[in-house]
């Protein structure tokens, strides 16, 4: 088998786009049934381009790669929008003719597989017939229900053709700042179902020689709120695209078409080849699991929701067992994870799978070598019915990224678990942070123009410890590896809301003998607003990420919110003001400040649109990164420099880490060596003392659980997750080894349990065909 | 690319200079890593029975020197349990499982709520090292978190002889 062009197509009665003259159906299905008979992609057993010419299949990586890197650098420039412009909230693509991916550029990569899925819906659902595919058409598309991560990353997908022949595909996504979802900004949280996440667009052919149709632009920019942003958004991918095409053209001028063919294919399978090596190169065979959990808490006054059925705390699961195989195939199974719910966290099978090479980027593939290739080198398992691949064409999407990041977390324990084994302290990682606190709104802003907000400040969380140093401080987040916080500033312009401080969030990293980065935190106050609203968004009541090898997990959110706060007098008298951090909040010194003010300081860290006039104000509180190994074995020097930085409160020095400090001259706090020694050893009696023997704890476990005492929302996530998944089940009741006549369901919690028994499915509509890429 | 064993010690101590880590980090890894890990390992410890596979900062899977048995170590000698057992069972555990056990590690608000999440600290029962903490919901099973094929890892990953494991 090899991809060339397929002689027999030539002849047949009707003529396909596909270079050769294969349908796009006639290509992807040969491609498929080769990659299955043989187990390598496109049946490409030999790379005969790469072997033969290695020197030319080089040249044509760098240059494609570079030139896709080039489009998105010099592309971002013609955005508005901050998060396209600041935060580098964009991607671009290139795509074979099956539309699986062969390089992509930087930045939300997540989107490596997401385009591709949107190209496979056109390939399976025959657009090549109705509504047809020709050189220089545009394609737009955002539908979630077929792939995409959020309604809010929009994507430009653009042909290419060679003689008239079409020869692949690039796709260009921003992640726009408005969808005209029921509440403004981008990732909005009151709506419970996908009619509620703004415009949906499924592969709409939006322009033709290379002209966008005036009723495209018409309708979309008035279905957002953000219109200025939104269309200089779409000029932005639509030049990256044509760009990318011009690159292509330019390299099959040079190179010849042969070349650039064989390498379209090759390329994936190259970098299936370039999974397994990494694997065998790296981790270490065997079975790991782990699982991530987040909170959604909804029964709550400021969750604002239109169904009383999604008026309910829920408990996101994702249990992970990680089976690397000894010839360096690797499988993972999500058995047990929760189901989808009323809410907007739920995830496309595309988005969790795509999504997890933005974090393999950072840790077991950081090459430029991403592509579809690691897809096809991973065996992915999640439940039909589960929050990662939703069994209902009702489910809402918005902010998926709450579940995903909450879930993929743990893989960053069972791999580093792998590296640390072997020796490669330097690739261990504790975990990435709870990428939030999202603050979103809108209403009229400063220019009193419509307006929709979404701070992208916590693209600067904190990451987790590694195994030979803390992790880095308001520096990154797992979803865009070049995150960066976006100066204040701009912020300031894009935004009517004024900064009164902006600072380390201290003890926000997870403690351990390294650290986990700290997170930071923003006060910002509301002016020149008008009928201004806004909502927020991150995990309060669980901490999504887990210490490793004895570290803590990060700290959980919370919210401080002051309406009603009088700070026009205050201001106007010289009076104290709330300024800097809310640095301990357990000894708060904002609210003292603010006598006659409204102020909500509470765990309620997830709400829905909230009316904010002008000196209202709002913490920011960006999440930091879980810590690594046991808190007595760090240096107490860098203990005290945590102190004398801000990084953790003081009475954490002797309470986690056993260090006994004292302050200098200068000021500032040094470790006490010898008291220090003797603090941690009666620290390491006291451990003891306090532990029982884990067997002696299970059984007073056991009996809370036969008598079902847990929270609702726990008992809920349990019986949830034994519907859909039985194994989990059966491990559940084997370990605590429960009678058969302990049964829990979701029906006997006397929550409401819509959704749990009637479903269905977007493949359940007529002449619908979804592209199934995991088992289920 | 190989480093030296002085790198390798460097990077155990937490004491890497960020050149070299960065080099560790963007370049293809050295193969021999895990014997020099290892031997460097073997040195620290304060007992003479062979490392297997290090799980922790202090916690192995050990041979031990007479009887040949894999057991699972921490490092001031005690042993948990067999390698294939999940030594966390074996362990001593303290929960955090109410806002005033949270409020001794987090800033108030900042912790965990213990209705939807605890905080569970497996302790060795003979020096107190904390070996691992998990962060599960209320009933969560104890994690089994890992277990390596450590056959197929010696002889096929990396072309090493087996030790020989008593229970065969």
């Amino acid at each position: 088998m090899n991809v060339n062009v397929k002689q027999t197509s030539l002849q047949s009665a009707t003529r396909g786009l596909v270079r050769g003259g294969e349908t796009l159906k006639e290509h992807r299905d040969r491609l498929m049934a080769a990659t299955k008979s043989t187990g390598r992609y496109a049946g490409l057993t030999k790379l005969d381009l790469r072997e033969a010419e290695p020197i030319l299949y080089n040249k044509l990586f760098s240059r494609l790669r570079a030139g896709v890197v080039d489009a998105r650098e010099t592309a971002k420039k013609i955005a508005a929008s901050p998060i396209v412009e600041q935060e580098g909230e964009l991607c671009f693509t290139l795509y074979n003719a099956a539309g699986d991916s062969i390089l992509t550029s930087t930045g939300i990569i997540i989107h490596v597989g997401t385009m591709g899925a949107a190209i496979k819906y056109m390939i399976e659902n025959n657009w090549e017939a109705n509504p047809g595919i020709a050189d220089k058409d545009i394609f737009c598309n955002n539908d979630s229900l077929i792939g995409n991560v959020h309604p809010c990353d929009i994507h430009t997908i653009v042909p290419i053709f060679w003689e008239g022949e079409l020869i692949g595909w690039v796709g260009g996504v921003t992640h726009v700042i408005d969808t005209g979802s029921v509440g403004p900004g981008s990732m909005s949280t009151g709506q419970v179902q996908r009619f509620g996440d703004g415009y949906s667009i499924t592969c709409r052919k939006i322009g033709a020689n290379d002209e966008l149709f005036r009723d495209w632009l018409h309708e979309s920019q008035r279905m957002v709120r953000t219109t200025r942003y939104w269309m200089l958004d779409e000029r932005t991918r639509v030049a990256g695209c044509h760009m990318i095409r011009k690159l292509v053209e330019e390299v099959i001028a040079e190179e010849g078409i042969e070349a650039y063919w064989k390498f379209a294919y090759e390329a994936v399978e190259h970098g299936r080849l370039g999974l397994q090596a990494r694997i065998k190169a790296m981790t270490i065979p065997g079975t790991y699991r782990q699982v991530g959990f987040v909170d959604v808490p909804y029964n709550h006054d400021d969750v604002r929701v239109p169904s009383d059925f999604a008026k309910i705390d829920t408990i996101m699961h994702a249990p992970c067992e990680m089976t690397i195989r000894k010839d360096g195939t690797w499988r993972l199974d999500f058995e047990g994870a929760s189901r989808w719910g009323w809410h907007t966290y739920n995830a496309h099978q595309v988005s969790f799978t795509s999504g997890i090479w933005v974090m393999m980027t950072q840790t077991l593939i950081p090459s430029e070598m991403i592509n579809d290739g690691a897809a096809y080198g991973t065996e992915f398992r999640l439940p039909k019915g589960t929050w990662m691949n939703p069994d209902d064409r009702r489910v809402a999407f918005s902010y998926s990224w709450h579940f995903l990041v909450s879930a993929w977390t743990a893989l960053w324990r069972g791999l580093s678990r792998s590296y640390f084994g072997r020796g490669y302290l330097e690739e261990v990682n504790a975990g990435n942070a709870n990428t939030s606190n999202w603050l979103q709104g809108g209403g009229f802003n400063q220019y009193d123009e419509i307006h929709a907000v979404n701070s992208f400040e916590c693209a600067a969380n904190g990451t987790g410890a590694t195994a030979v140093q803390d992790g880095l401080s308001h520096a990154a987040a797992i979803w865009n590896p070049e995150g960066d916080m976006g100066d204040m500033e701009i912020w300031e312009l894009a935004e009517p809301l004024i900064y009164l401080g902006r600072q380390i969030k201290a003890s926000s990293g997870g403690s351990g003998k390294y650290r986990g980065g700290c997170g930071f935190e923003s006060l910002r106050l509301v002016w020149n607003a008008k009928d201004w609203t806004m909502f927020f968004m991150g995990n309060g009541h669980i901490s999504s990420d887990w210490g490793l090898m004895g570290g803590y997990p990060a700290a959980s959110g919370y919210r401080f919110a002051a309406h009603d706060t009088g700070l026009k007098d205050l201001i106007a008298s010289g009076a104290p003001i709330p300024l800097g951090g809310d640095v301990d909040p357990e000894n708060p010194t904002w609210d003292a400040m603010l006598p006659k003010a409204r102020i909500k300081r509470d765990k309620q860290a997830i709400t829905t649109e909230e009316m904010f006039s002008d000196y209202d104000l709002y913490l920011n509180t960006m999440r930091g990164g879980p810590g690594f190994g046991d808190p007595l074995d760090r240096e107490p020097a860098k203990v005290a420099e945590d102190l004398n930085g801000g990084y953790i409160l003081e009475r954490f020095a002797g309470d986690v880490y056993g260090v006994v400090v004292k302050k200098g001259a200068d000021g500032l706090y040094v470790a006490d060596l010898p008291a220090t020694e003797a603090a941690r050893a009666q620290m390491r009696k006291a451990r003891i003392a306090k532990s029982v023997p884990t067997t002696e704890w299970m059984k007073g476990e056991r009996e809370k659980i036969l008598a079902k005492d847990a929270s609702t929302q726990v008992r809920q996530m349990f019986a949830a997750s034994f519907k859909l998944g039985p194994k989990f089940e059966r491990d559940f009741r084997s370990f605590w080894n429960l009678p058969e006549s302990w049964i829990l369901t979701e029906e006997e919690i006397g929550v409401p349990t819509y959704g749990s028994r009637y479903s269905m499915d977007l493949s359940e509509l007529p002449d619908v065909h979804t592209v199934q890429l995991v088992e289920e | 690319m190989a480093y030296t064993r002085s790198k390798i010690e460097d990077l155990v101590e937490g004491k890497i200079d960020a050149d070299t880590l960065h080099q560790m980090l963007s370049t293809p890894k050295d193969p021999e890593r895990f014997e020099t890990y290892v031997e460097i390992l073997q040195e620290r410890v304060p007992w003479d029975d062979k490392i297997i596979l290090p799980l922790g900062p202090k916690l192995y899977i050990v041979q031990q020197k007479v009887s040949k048995k894999w057991t699972v170590r921490c490092e001031c000698g005690h042993d948990f349990c067999g390698w294939q057992d999940n030594w966390k069972l074996h362990a001593r555990v303290h929960v955090r499982d109410t806002p005033e056990k949270m409020e001794e590690i987090y800033p108030r608000l900042m912790a965990p709520t213990p209705t939807w999440q605890v905080i569970r600290e497996y302790f060795c029962g003979e020096c107190g090292t904390l070996h691992d903490v998990e962060a599960p919901t209320p009933w969560y099973p104890v994690i089994r978190d890992f277990e390596p094929d450590i056959d197929a890892f010696y002889s096929e990953w990396l072309g090493l002889k087996v030790p020989e494991r008593a229970d065969g």
